[in-house]
């Protein structure tokens, strides 16, 4: 996970020092850089955590405990079968998770995003099965009408000002109206065309699955070598090797584990290479282009990203368009995993989960921090419990309790390191 | 002073329904000067300012940049122009590294339609070592960063579309003493680079420390020009508060009869009472 790379990773050389008529600047003392060798990387580690710098530690620390308390409580948690239920389990709610992560790098929310999954997967139930639309052809259109939403709701909130509070909140009790209206009398509209139906039944074998994740290391140490040589070249300081081996590592044995765990059940999900595609290439947008730049300026302070130049209403209305657009796929994955679409698709706790999915993985509420991947480490989180609860047959009264304790506790987390982070000066 | 006048206001006048907030002012800066616009609240120096940088639309007057006649109606106006204006709020964005922060709004992209960090950051560092300006990184985020460093970095982004005037809004308010200085010497190095430097301040002490000349406002007017070299502080005030030197002397528990600052005063002044014709208070 490369989210913080940029931030903690590269350090300034010393500013080179020049004499003026009245101050003088030596090499910058005050400038902590990375020791080398073991005790140096303990130091440094010790540092960021006093100063709240730990990136998705915390998140990968707490998924680690879940799966630990729920294996030792259950011995089939940690089974291929049940992991790779799990990651079926989560790609909806982590798809719109996505989008709710765009939304709160603004400092807004949106409230629709379950009713929006709903109602865009009614419209491609009722086109596929009732209009006989191609699978292709009715995706698609969800897919529009979810985009067309979150431009309605997005243009409101940007032109006549309302809160995207209000906003989104009228959506969803509006969208889910649709959503019966659209469904008619029936109720329940049964999916059978396996365009559709194969989005989450589809596994990847062997040879599959090991091109796609030998790729996936191949391109990431591929990119940060030729970033590290373009750095090296013009002369900006480069992270040391240590981290970025340790990072490498890392990534390698996750996508090796996932691999081999995959191939003892059924394969690689489909789903779950969408999931994660879409956390690649959200990433990618906020970090690496000028649109995510600006949404985080609009999120960081919206004043100054307009006198930059930047259209705040434009990026407003982008986003809320992309979102509305990533709970229409999450509606697809949802009715696609149920066979079907009914009065409840994209209802009950879909929507607060997918918040607190993005909330848990270390997006801030309030605007300007935050990233892609908070959205697959929030869903891990919030389908591993209520997964784990599930084994352990559970009521769901209790399992709504444990889901708000560990969303309260997560934020609390965040709140607190929020303070280290004020204490050490950062955002 | 130096001889070619960059931006010069003449006769402008700006009226907010019954509060006349500028009366007939005239405002000249050179490029590589130091203008100071002191004067106390209400005393019309941001209006001035907003009318320079395209915020307000003068009700009457002229507006003159590098010799010709130009019509200001809008920021983007007096960006084109060449006027770059940073106010008290800084307008950084606290989440974003300095990089991102110099170079919001004209993010250079590379080859592969992504973000040029790489470039951006080389620049950046290179921008800021040739202002003398002392961050710990570039990489850090703004909101870890003092306020005298704020500073220096919001005037940097200010320099960055290459401006030939630069406006600054009490660039030293809510600083201590070394941050102060920091910023200071770095309005000298803007004006010695060739630049026209405004600079409204109500601390009079750096006022002096950086300042070519000193326009004082009161009550909407330009009451007094003073050379910075050849007046002092009890001048301006004077000029500030439409009292004369000797009240200001009594106010400070001073004795009043030795002035021999007073022809200066009245030396430094004669330029705003020649072609303003609004010399108001000044003794």
């Amino acid at each position: 996970m490369t989210v913080e790379q940029e931030r903690s990773g590269t350090r300034s050389e010393p500013v080179a020092g020049e004499h003026d008529d009245d101050i003088v600047i030596t090499p910058d003392s005050r400038l902590i850089t990375e020791e080398p060798g073991l005790g140096g990387a303990a130091r440094a580690f010790r540092r960021r955590l006093a100063q709240g710098e730990l990136g998705n530690l915390p998140v990968l620390l707490g998924i680690a405990a879940i799966w630990i308390v729920f294996q030792s409580l259950n011995d089939r948690f940690l089974s291929p079968v049940n992991l790779t239920n799990l990651m079926l389990q989560i790609a909806a709610m982590g798809t719109i998770s996505v989008g709710i992560v765009l939304v709160l790098l603004l400092g807004e929310i949106d409230l629709s995003v379950g009713a929006v999954s709903g109602f865009a997967a009614a419209v491609m139930a009722v086109l596929n099965v009732k209009h006989g639309w191609s699978a292709w052809a009715s995706m698609a259109a969800a897919i529009a009408v979810g985009l067309a939403i979150g431009a309605f709701q997005g243009a409101w909130i940007t032109k006549l000002r309302v809160p995207s509070f209000v906003v989104t909140l009228a959506g969803l009790l509006a969208w889910q109206g649709a959503l019966l209206y659209v469904l008619g009398g029936t109720g329940t509209i049964n999916l059978s065309d396996p365009g559709i139906i194969d989005l989450t039944s589809t596994f990847f074998g062997p040879v599959v699955s090991w091109v796609i994740a030998i790729g996936v290391l191949v391109a990431y140490v591929g990119a940060v070598g030729l970033n590290r040589r373009r750095r090296r070249a013009v002369g900006v300081p480069v992270a040391p090797i240590r981290v970025v081996a340790a990072r490498a590592i890392a990534l390698a044995v996750i996508v090796v584990v996932a691999t081999v765990t995959f191939q003892r059940d059924r394969g690689l999900p489909l789903a779950t290479v969408l999931l994660v595609g879409f956390v690649v290439i959200f990433d990618i947008i906020t970090r690496r282009t000028r649109f995510g730049r600006h949404i985080f300026a609009v999120g960081g302070n919206a004043e100054a990203a307009r006198r930059a130049g930047i259209s705040v209403d434009g990026v407003r209305l982008a986003v809320f368009t992309l979102c509305s657009g990533m709970a229409a796929v999450g509606g697809i994955l949802a009715a696609s995993r149920l066979f079907a679409v009914n009065q409840s698709s994209g209802g009950s706790d879909l929507l607060l989960n997918a918040i607190a999915a993005a909330v848990i993985g270390g997006t801030s509420l309030f605007g300007g921090r935050g990233s892609a991947w908070s959205a697959l480490l929030g869903a891990l989180v919030i389908g591993s419990i209520a997964n784990g609860m599930d084994l352990l047959n559970v009521e769901s009264s209790i399992k709504f309790m444990v889901t708000g304790a560990v969303l309260l506790v997560a934020v609390t987390i965040d709140a607190v390191s929020r303070r280290g982070r004020a204490t050490a000066g950062r955002f | 002073m130096p001889d070619t006048v960059l931006l010069r206001l003449e006769h402008v006048s700006k009226r907010f329904g019954a509060v006349q907030a500028l009366t007939e002012v005239d405002f000249e800066v050179s490029a590589g000067e130091v203008v100071a616009l002191v004067g106390d609240n209400g005393a019309g120096k941001s209006t001035l300012i907003k009318l320079i940088s395209g915020i307000f639309k003068a009700d009457s007057g002229r507006f003159e940049f590098d010799g010709s006649e130009r019509s200001v109606t809008s920021p983007s106006d007096a960006t084109d122009l060449g006027i770059a204006t940073v106010y008290q709020d800084l307008a950084l964005c606290d989440n974003l590294d300095v990089v991102a922060n110099l170079y919001l709004g004209h993010e250079r992209i590379g080859g592969s339609r992504f973000l040029d960090e790489t470039d951006m950051e080389r620049d950046a560092s290179g921008l800021l070592q040739r202002l003398s300006v002392s961050i710990p990184s570039v990489r850090t985020p703004v909101a870890s960063l003092s306020g005298g460093q704020r500073q220096s970095v919001a005037v940097a982004k200010a320099t960055m579309g290459q401006p030939k005037l630069v406006i600054l809004d009490e660039p030293t308010a809510a600083l201590g003493v070394p941050q102060t200085r920091q910023v200071l010497a770095l309005i000298r190095r803007l004006r010695d680079s060739g630049l026209g430097v405004v600079v409204i301040s109500h601390n009079l002490v750096d006022v002096f420390a950086v300042a070519d000349r000193i326009i004082v406002m009161r009550l909407g007017r330009r009451v007094a020009t003073y050379d910075a070299a050849t007046s002092n502080a009890d001048q301006v005030v004077a000029a500030m508060t439409g009292a004369n030197l000797a009240e200001v002397d009594q106010a400070m528990g001073r004795p009043s009869e030795d002035q021999p600052a007073s022809d200066g005063a009245s030396d430094g002044a004669s330029d705003a009472g020649s072609d303003g014709g609004s010399t108001g208070g000044t003794p």
